[in-house]
């Protein structure tokens, strides 16, 4: 689903971000990318929806890669991609339904088939009867799967998540993570972005650590926290 | 209705202060413009006036006949940049003269002043060079005694109307430029009020294009709004210059469609040269 080979990024104001980064994600796995601010974590997940671009090596996600992909073929790839933010990053003068109508009909979803499919993606996240309320007159917890079914939205085969459980206390947390984990169980590819180190403990998913721009730790691989990377990957 | 369509009247709606100034700045902008247009459009109705008035005067000599003096008519009415030609009798040409002059009118009597030809030029013949050569023309006639035409005014009439020309050109380019600039920068903060809902759609696979399509149409909404309030204002103006000032000449409908239309296109190029600007940025 997701290859990382060899992959840099410098950014001109903060410097290297990625340094010759190589992973592989399968379909249906459920990875963590954990790490210290600034060790990269967002980055590799900006490659994956191709906000931005590598400046060496290779990304391959879902099918596409970034050396071969021209600019409009960015938009199909990130119909095949959901992504969720820790600030959720809905639309505030919108209610509950409009937000995740909004990404179908951006996508050209035809009319008729919009209001049906809201209404099952709040019932997925749990959020059925606060489908006319607007982001403001909901939780955190709340708005955070809002944003989750909007992610599903287009069918998503991969789920990106940058630090989804990072504003929410520690019920909402529990119930965010959970309704992934569904989603995962279901098929979907998720790699999620956290700080959260319970978390990742307790969910005992597969973990890729990250220092510094270099990939530090996979534990698919079972290489241990600083031992020496061949090619500094997998 | 279609989702750009939607979506660039939700506009309006979410953010009716920033809409109503957009339309209001771009009011302003075509309003300084309209005013221009409106003084560039009297000068040159006033130098077209005047233009009319550019005639070449070919004096018969005395004991032509009539049969000689109709027929150079004829043959002059034929040049190509001659639109008229008028014979002017002697008695005429002193009527003429006693009512130009007034209460001077006694001083002239009969027969002091010789017929002529008055020869007027189609528009487009009427500059220095051209009235010079059809005066020159002329003087090959053997019933010509003497041509004239106000060599000088004529050429005082061509300097102001190529200086005005050029000023209209220039301060026309410029106000133009200064709209557009205006309108761009206007529909940018709508642009910049709505970037998180731009972040949304290319985040979710909204094509460039589809993007940027409810800017275009809010754009041009609000150019053709702005256009319709400038027009408005120029009215006034214009209707206050009329009654107090001095007495105008309006656009006529051609150039009011026009004027509206520019407003629109101002918009929705400005819309698109934002939109592409940030689009580009992100």
């Amino acid at each position: 689903m997701i290859r990382f080979t060899r992959v840099t990024k410098e950014f001109p104001r903060t410097g290297v971000a990625l340094r010759e980064v190589s992973f592989h994600v399968a379909r249906g796995e459920f990875v963590f990318l954990t790490g210290p601010s600034g060790a990269g974590k967002s980055t590799i997940l900006k490659l994956c929806y191709l906000d931005a671009r590598p400046d060496a090596g290779e990304v391959r996600v879902a099918g596409t890669s970034s050396v071969a992909i021209r600019g409009n073929d960015v938009p199909k790839l990130r119909r095949k991609l959901g992504v969720i933010f820790q600030n959720f990053r809905l639309l505030e003068d919108r209610t509950v339904e409009a937000n995740i109508g909004f990404a179908l009909e951006v996508t050209g979803a035809p009319a008729d088939s919009i209001a049906p499919k809201v209404a099952r993606l709040l019932t997925q996240v749990g959020l059925a009867s606060k489908a006319t309320a607007f982001p403001s007159e909901l939780s955190g917890g709340e708005q955070q799967r809002v944003a989750i079914a909007r992610a599903l939205a287009n069918d998503p085969v991969l789920v990106i998540a940058d630090e989804p459980t990072g504003n929410l206390d520690e019920r909402a947390t529990r119930g965010v993570f959970q309704l992934l984990r569904d989603i995962n169980a279901a098929g979907t590819t998720i790699v999620m972005a956290t700080h959260d180190l319970d978390l990742v403990k307790r969910a005992n998913c597969r973990t890729l650590e990250l220092n510094h721009g270099s990939l530090v730790f996979d534990s698919g691989a079972a290489m241990l926290a600083g031992a020496p990377l061949a090619e500094g990957s997998t | 209705m279609s989702l750009a369509t939607r979506e660039a009247f939700n506009g309006f709606r979410r953010s009716p202060v920033l809409s109503v100034l957009s339309i209001m700045t771009i009011a302003f902008s075509l309003y300084a413009f309209g005013l221009f247009g409106l003084v560039a459009l009297n000068i040159r109705a006033a130098l077209a006036q005047v233009e009319d008035r550019v005639e070449i005067r070919a004096f018969v000599a005395d004991g032509t006949t009539a049969e000689a003096t109709s027929t150079a008519a004829g043959d002059i009415g034929a040049f190509p940049e001659v639109q008229s030609v008028t014979f002017v009798t002697s008695e005429e040409a002193l009527e003429r003269a006693r009512k130009d002059l007034g209460e001077f009118s006694d001083v002239f009597e009969a027969g002091i002043l010789p017929a002529s030809l008055d020869v007027q030029l189609k528009p487009g013949f009427r500059d220095p060079a051209t009235v010079k050569a059809v005066a020159d023309r002329l003087k090959t006639y053997d019933f010509a005694d003497d041509v004239r035409y106000g060599e000088e005014w004529v050429q005082k009439l061509y300097r102001i109307r190529n200086i005005a020309t050029l000023a209209g050109i220039v301060l026309g380019l410029a106000f133009a430029g200064v709209a557009v600039i205006i309108i761009g920068s206007t529909i940018r903060m709508a642009v910049l009020a709505r970037a998180r809902e731009i972040a949304i759609m290319r985040l979710v696979g909204a094509t460039d294009g589809f993007i940027r399509s409810p800017f275009l149409i809010d754009g041009a909404v609000k150019g053709t709004l702005g256009g319709v309030l400038a027009l408005a204002l120029t009215w006034v103006s214009f209707s206050l210059i009329t009654r107090f000032v001095i007495t105008a000449q309006f656009f006529d409908v051609r150039l009011v469609i026009a004027g509206v239309a520019a407003g629109a296109v101002l918009g929705f190029i400005g819309s698109a040269l934002s939109v592409s600007r940030h689009l580009r940025n992100v």
